[in-house]
């Protein structure tokens, strides 16, 4: 059992815990990912690792309740604890010669941009943050950017906070006033990064996104999130949860992970209706106790 | 008394029942029928069924002591030899090892060794558990990589000898293949957790979620004062055939489709937690045991019509005989000489957004004739050009093999692998790292429960010698 040792809210529907796992927190690095069940009966699913603290083993992750896991998790109190947390999984992200890097994270996945671009501004690189929103009560970790870029832009979708527009609107005119990138990194939902790398297309500029499809064990044995990369040496098939979850944003299909990616959205979303009332039938229970 | 011809049958579910839920489909011998089926062992004095045994049960001695209602000294004398006699029982194919060279086999069926060794097993878990107690201890450390059948094994006979074993387990139960592989129709998963018990009982620690190469790494093993390593980190990343369509929403890995259902208990009809596609129509790609497992998983599920597709003949189908005709009797519908060449996917072309876009349609197959053999001896399938067809599916599962998991080779220096990622070891299951052991599905790529045990149970003799001479 591995226990939650503090809990924050940050927004109604986004929560970051530390959960204390010494043996993870002792090797975890920004890029890399968990897997966690919240009880016996539970599902596996992966999250980013969002920091560590090696001194106290305690391993954080932010999420965004979109399921009937999150949902749970989300339940989870200060103290309480969780039935399994096993990792560091996956590869970290790569940094070696980037001096200027360009972290683009959109939604939730900028819990996961932020320990990569706080790596990138700790061994010195020069580092522009664009984060992305759909509107103001989304809005996550500004601060924590702020403190670790050189160069940060905020966006919301709707315009309700800083800029509106999507991310790709900001790198396009970057790139277009010739800034030049050793990296683009882009974290967030499929869509948004296919459009990053379309925009970064336009300019030959590099770029890594970090994919999370679904997966199940996460350590090389179910191929559940096995992707297709179109490289010059023809089609390949690879895993994220081995071979990633970075990869070189040209060679991603994203349109076949986009699909994949929505093989169990009914069910998810019947789960977490069904989830949801019963925790709020046990708590009004509690209150009436 | 003339000695019956024929083995005496094992009750079963009924297949029109059993079809339909997730207990097991066998059901064990009767005390009556065990001791009748042991009376048919001749107990003949070269013992060829035991050179059949990747673990050397000592057979002949355990059905004298069945044929002597002593169920407690048959239990005991596999167990000096096998570490889970009621896995091998039911998961083992005998027909190609013990039974295959019995004496009796050659006029008449050979003697129910299966049947009895899991008869035996039986009856010992059903007796008031007595405690084995821990063996003084040695004073030595040994690490064992996976929980698995090739981990369970050697983690076993090290304990007996009085080693302090620890095994590190990736996912989140332990049993490797036996509970993420194994449906419980097959291996009820109480046995397994039964058999893991027993290994605690001796004084084994197992920890789960540690991935070795991740969490820790071999080297950091050492560290930890752990004198010897055994790598049984079993099979890894699932084989595809490489074809058009197969990461369309509806195709699975048979690993990714019996991890759901077995380890992550989604066969369950009370909304369980991990989804899985129950229902419609299913296509099986491959004829071993796992995509045996797998059919008769989806048949359960719920489908409709379940095909194995395989390119060669029922001669050369793989699985465990009783596996085959346990599927045949249940209504999989086996589709010999067929080998698939596109998965077919839904697109509306009008709607980019229709959820159905991406999801398998169908399964498009060529005919297949059986040419001049190949490497493995066996008939080479070839096709038969212009005969393809389609078949009307919506779930694919690929259960072709897997290859070894490559975290372990990655993170450790000087660890030799082969050209297929295979761990290299000798005939004491050594690999190219002073005291790091391998066996399993990690050295030889997918094959049986018990040629894992075989390997778990050689390294642990080596490990012993080792560690005893330093």
């Amino acid at each position: 059992m591995y226990k939650i040792v503090r809990r924050r809210s940050l927004k109604p529907t986004v929560t970051q815990i530390e959960v204390e796992a010494p043996l993870v927190a002792n090797k975890a690095k920004p890029g890399q990912f968990i897997i966690l069940r919240v009880d016996e009966e539970g599902e596996r699913i992966p999250l980013t690792v969002a920091g560590v603290n090696p001194d106290e083993g305690t391993v954080m992750v932010i999420f965004q309740v979109v399921g009937a896991t999150t949902e749970k998790l989300n339940h989870k109190k200060e103290g309480e604890y969780l039935q399994d947390f096993v990792g560091p999984l996956g590869n970290p992200t790569e940094t070696e010669g980037i001096k200027r890097v360009c972290v683009v994270g959109g939604g939730v996945g900028c819990a996961i941009a932020w320990p990569v671009a706080k790596e990138f501004h700790r061994i010195g690189a020069e580092v522009t943050s664009i984060i992305g929103f759909r509107s103001e009560d989304l809005v996550i970790l500004e601060e924590e950017f702020d403190a670790c870029s050189d160069r940060l832009i905020v966006m919301t979708d709707d315009g309700s906070y800083k800029r509106e527009g999507n991310v790709t609107v900001p790198l396009r005119e970057l790139l277009e006033a010739g800034e030049k990138f050793d990296m683009i990194i882009t974290i967030g939902p499929l869509v948004m990064m296919k459009f990053v790398t379309l925009t970064a297309k336009d300019f030959d500029a590099p770029i890594t996104v970090s994919m999370s499809p679904i997966m199940v064990d996460g350590t090389g044995m179910c191929g559940c999130c096995r992707l297709t990369l179109h490289t010059e040496e023809g089609e390949q098939m690879k895993f994220a949860c081995v071979d990633g979850p970075d990869f070189n944003g040209y060679e991603v299909d994203f349109d076949e992970a986009i699909a994949r990616g929505r093989t169990y959205f009914d069910y998810e979303r019947k789960q977490h209706d069904h989830v949801c009332n019963l925790l709020k039938a046990a708590d009004e229970l509690k209150a009436n106790a | 008394m003339a000695i019956d011809p024929k083995k005496h049958e094992m009750p079963s579910q009924d297949p029109m029942v059993r079809a339909h839920n997730f207990n097991e489909v066998a059901l064990g011998y009767e005390e009556a029928t065990a001791l009748a089926e042991a009376a048919r062992c001749l107990n003949c004095k070269n013992q060829p069924c035991v050179a059949g045994c990747p673990v050397n049960v000592h057979i002949p001695e355990f059905i004298a002591k069945i044929k002597e209602g002593d169920f407690e000294g048959a239990y005991q004398i596999i167990a000096s030899t096998s570490s889970l006699p009621a896995v091998c029982g039911r998961v083992c194919p005998q027909e190609t090892q013990c039974e295959e060279l019995c004496t009796l086999g050659k006029k008449f069926e050979p003697v129910g060794i299966g049947r009895l060794e899991r008869f035996v097993a039986d009856w010992h878990n059903d007796q008031e558990a007595l405690k084995a107690n821990p063996p003084k201890s040695n004073g030595h450390k040994v690490a064992i990589v996976g929980s698995g059948p090739a981990g369970l094994t050697c983690a076993g006979d090290l304990a007996r000898l009085g080693y302090k074993v620890t095994i590190f387990e990736a996912l989140h139960t332990p049993g490797g293949v036996l509970v993420y592989g194994i449906p419980e129709f097959r291996l009820p998963k109480a046995i397994v957790a039964r058999e893991v018990e027993g290994l605690k009982d001796l004084g084994v620690d197992v920890e789960t979620n540690v991935v070795i190469g991740k969490t820790l790494t071999i080297d950091e093993i050492f560290d930890m004062g752990y004198e010897a390593v055994f790598v049984g980190s079993g099979a890894g990343l699932p084989s595809f055939m490489h074809i058009p369509g197969e990461s369309l929403r509806g195709v699975y890995s048979a690993n990714e489709y019996l991890t759901r259902s077995n380890l992550m208990k989604a066969f369950r009809d009370d909304d369980p937690d991990t989804p899985i596609m129950k229902g419609g129509k299913v296509a099986v790609v491959g004829g071993g045991n796992v995509a045996m497992d797998a059919a008769r998983t989806a048949l359960r599920l719920g489908a409709e019509h379940v095909y194995i597709v395989y390119r060669r003949s029922m001669e050369e189908l793989p699985a465990r005989a009783e596996e085959v005709e346990h599927a045949k009797e249940e209504g999989i519908d086996f589709r010999l000489l067929n080998n698939p060449v596109e998965v077919l996917g839904y697109h509306n072309p009008d709607d980019p957004r229709d959820p159905k876009n991406g999801t398998v349609n169908g399964l498009r197959c060529i005919k297949m004739e059986l040419g001049e053999p190949d490497a493995s001896g066996r008939r080479r399938p070839v096709p038969i050009e212009g005969s393809e067809f389609d078949l009307d599916v919506d779930t694919v599962i690929i259960a072709i093999g897997t290859s070894p998991n490559p975290l372990i080779k990655n993170t450790t220096k000087g660890l030799e692998v082969n050209r297929k990622g295979g761990i290299v070891v000798n005939e004491g299951g050594l690999t190219s790292r002073e005291a790091v052991y391998a066996g399993g599905d990690a050295v030889t790529g997918a094959a049986t429960v018990i040629s894992a045990m075989g390997a778990g149970k050689v390294a642990a003799a080596s490990i012993d010698e080792y560690l005893s001479a330093k």
